[in-house]
Formats: C-alpha cells, sequence, structure tokens
C-alpha cells in the first residue's frame, strides 16, 4: 500500500520488494475483511509482491467473482495478511530510492531534499 | 481476565518516546466511552498517527479485538524509536499492528485514501517555536509551532484524504490550540464534530474531538447512533469561547 514521496516522483507505485527475510505469521483468516479489501488491492501489485516474497501460488489476474471461492481467499489471505517482509527494502521503481525494513517496519522518512 | 485497555505495566519504554500521559489517557478513555459506537461502525482499517508508547494503538486493538476480529490496524511515528517501542508494547499485549516509520502517514496517502475508517490522534499540540517541530527524538513529541497547530492542520488535512466516507477521527487538542477554530475548517470540509472528552488541569484544558463526514439531507443516516447530538458549530465557538486561555502546558513529559 506503500508509494514513494519523493517530490518529482509521479509513479511511485508499486514498490519493490528486496528480500532478506521473509516471515510467515499465523493471522486469523476473516472472509469479511478480505472482501472488503479486495477492490482496494492493485492486484498486480500484490501478485508481484508475494512473488518477491517467495509464494507463487496466486493466480496472476483476479475478479470479483472469484472472492466467493474458500479456495482463493484462503490464497488472498495469506498473501496479504501472512507473508511478513521481516528484514529487506522497498524500492522505488522510478528512482531506485531504497527503504529500508527492519524488524518488519518500513522506514519512509525522507531526506530534506527530496521532500 | 482481557483488559479492555493496554497495562501499564506491559507498555515497553525508551528515554527518546513519549510515555503514556494525561492526553494518552483521555483519547483512550474516549474510544472506551465510544466502544460500543465503534464497534456497531464495524470498521476495517484503524489507524493512530504518532503511537509513542504503543499505548493508544493496543488499547484500541484490545477494546474492540475480541469482538470484532478482522479488523485491520495501522500505526506511524516520525519516530523509529516509537515505532519499535509500540512493536514491543503491542507483542507484550498479544495484539498486532502494521507498522510504519514514516512523517503523519507520507506514503500511505494515494494507495490508502478512503480507507481508513477510524483515526486516532493525540498530535504535538504544545506551542513551540516553529524550528522544533519534526525534529529528531522526543520533541517530536510535542513541538507543536505556533499555537501548536503545525503538525495538527498537516494531520487534518492526511486526514481528509485517507478517512473512508464513513470514517471517524478522534483527536486530542489544548486549548491553545484554537479548537473552535479547527472545528470550523473542518466544517468547511465537511466534518461534524464534537468535543467527547474534556480534562482540565490547574495549567491547561486537553479536548477530544471527534470529528465524522457530516451527513447532507440525502444522508442514510445509519451511521448516527441515539446517543449523539451534534453541536452546531456556532454553538460550539461560543461554548469553546468561555473556557479561559489558560497558561500553556510546558512540560508534557510528567509522569503520573
Amino acid at each position: 500500500m506503500l508509494s514513494c514521496n519523493i517530490k518529482g516522483v509521479t509513479n511511485g507505485f508499486p514498490l519493490r520488494i528486496e528480500a532478506e527475510k521473509v516471515v510467515e505469521k499465523q493471522v486469523d483468516f476473516n472472509a469479511d475483511f478480505l472482501k472488503n479489501m479486495f477492490p482496494k488491492i492493485e492486484w498486480k501489485a500484490l501478485v508481484a509482491a508475494a512473488k518477491s516474497m517467495g509464494y507463487t501460488d496466486l493466480p496472476d489476474q483476479a475478479e470479483s467473482s472469484m472472492i466467493d471461492s474458500e479456495e482463493f481467499l484462503k490464497k488472498f489471505h495469506h498473501a496479504l495478511l501472512q507473508l511478513h517482509l521481516e528484514e529487506g527494502a522497498l524500492i522505488c521503481p522510478e528512482t531506485g530510492r531504497r527503504f529500508p525494513v527492519n524488524k518488519g517496519i518500513p522506514n519512509m522518512l525522507l531526506h530534506e531534499d527530496e521532500v | 481476565m482481557c483488559s479492555k485497555t493496554a497495562q501499564i505495566r506491559l507498555v515497553s519504554s525508551h528515554p527518546e518516546v513519549y510515555e503514556p500521559c494525561d492526553d494518552s489517557f483521555a483519547l483512550v478513555d474516549a474510544l472506551l466511552a465510544d466502544r460500543v459506537n465503534l464497534l456497531s461502525h464495524r470498521p476495517t482499517i484503524c489507524m493512530e498517527v504518532g503511537c509513542g508508547s504503543g499505548y493508544v494503538i493496543t488499547s484500541l486493538a484490545l477494546m474492540l479485538g475480541n469482538e470484532a476480529p478482522g479488523i485491520h490496524y495501522l500505526a506511524t511515528d516520525i519516530n523509529p524509536n516509537a515505532v519499535k517501542v509500540t512493536q514491543e508494547t503491542l507483542e507484550s499485549h498479544g495484539v498486532h499492528a502494521e507498522l510504519l516509520t514514516t512523517d503523519i502517514a507520507s506514503g500511505l496517502e494515494r494507495r490508502l485514501a478512503g480507507c481508513v475508517d477510524i483515526m486516532v490522534v493525540n498530535p504535538p499540540y504544545v506551542p513551540t517555536p516553529e524550528d522544533e517541530v519534526g525534529g529528531e527524538g522526543i520533541t517530536s513529541a510535542w513541538a507543536g509551532g505556533e499555537n501548536g497547530r503545525s503538525v495538527i492542520d498537516k494531520i487534518l488535512a492526511f486526514a481528509d484524504t485517507l478517512l473512508s466516507e464513513k470514517g471517524w477521527l478522534y483527536m486530542v487538542t489544548l486549548t491553545a490550540n484554537n479548537p473552535s477554530e479547527i472545528c470550523l475548517l473542518m466544517r468547511a470540509k465537511g466534518y461534524d464534530a464534537k468535543i467527547v472528552v474534556q480534562r482540565s488541569t490547574e495549567e491547561e484544558s486537553l479536548h477530544v474531538i471527534k470529528f465524522w463526514r457530516a451527513l447532507d439531507f440525502q444522508g442514510e443516516g445509519k451511521e448516527m447512533v441515539a446517543a449523539e447530538k451534534t453541536i452546531p458549530s456556532r454553538v460550539m465557538e461560543s461554548l469553546l469561547s468561555q473556557f479561559p486561555r489558560l497558561p500553556f502546558w510546558k512540560s508534557s513529559n510528567s509522569t503520573l
């Protein structure tokens, strides 16, 4: 959901993921939440993000009719909520600027000359 | 026995991170008082800007968590130490939130626009010289620039972008921040407001204000719960003008 905010960057989403350490967490499955989030997700970005974290089971394309399938929801759930980037970086597609991720926390603070 | 709010003994700390104080407790009390409404509001995403020690976001997650699984919590802070402390506080209470070190919500506003259903903020509201605003470390927890409004005004702009149609914002303010002016500014953006908690000390008055998007006459009205009353902004103005102008609260790091 993050995009690059360096001034002048027009195409700062999606950020590429450089995964050094990925953790899979156990999160309770909640179909309502997933159905609520689905329309807000840029699917291609999610697929690319999941792949860079080692998860390739997501279908390349998704339509709203698919959220009725429990099998699909389980994969969506896994990619969206259970895959966590613990160590690595998020990279601006336009400038290559690296936003580090440590202990699961991305640091998006910009330097003075970037604002 | 689950606690409905974070326990102080489990809240993590760090010398450069703001510890829970009167304003934190006032905000959590406001949320607790509104808990039934919050639950029936069925939020999907709840967000805290300026999470500090993590006391507020942890309390929010605890008070809603059991009865409303499937809510996603987000918290940000400009101080990386604060984000780390928040992570520890969340963990020690067995709850989870997505954390981000950033300036208010910078980086999220494009993709998360219109997605946040509940936003809670205990901003840096102390009137200070402008150059103290947004500094490193613990100063960023209270330094609010002229009238203590520098960061508040930025946050309100972000809130307008991030809040969903049914979004609610709870914000802590001082009398010195001119809450009636804040409410007028928000009114112009289409928000109604009411003071939900007020605490007066010898030195200052804290007001926790709740904002929500005003329903026009075509609105469905399903967000309005019977107990809530909207104070017209004119009445609010005269109400707030009756509070004496108290001296600024200088020390914001007092422990209980």
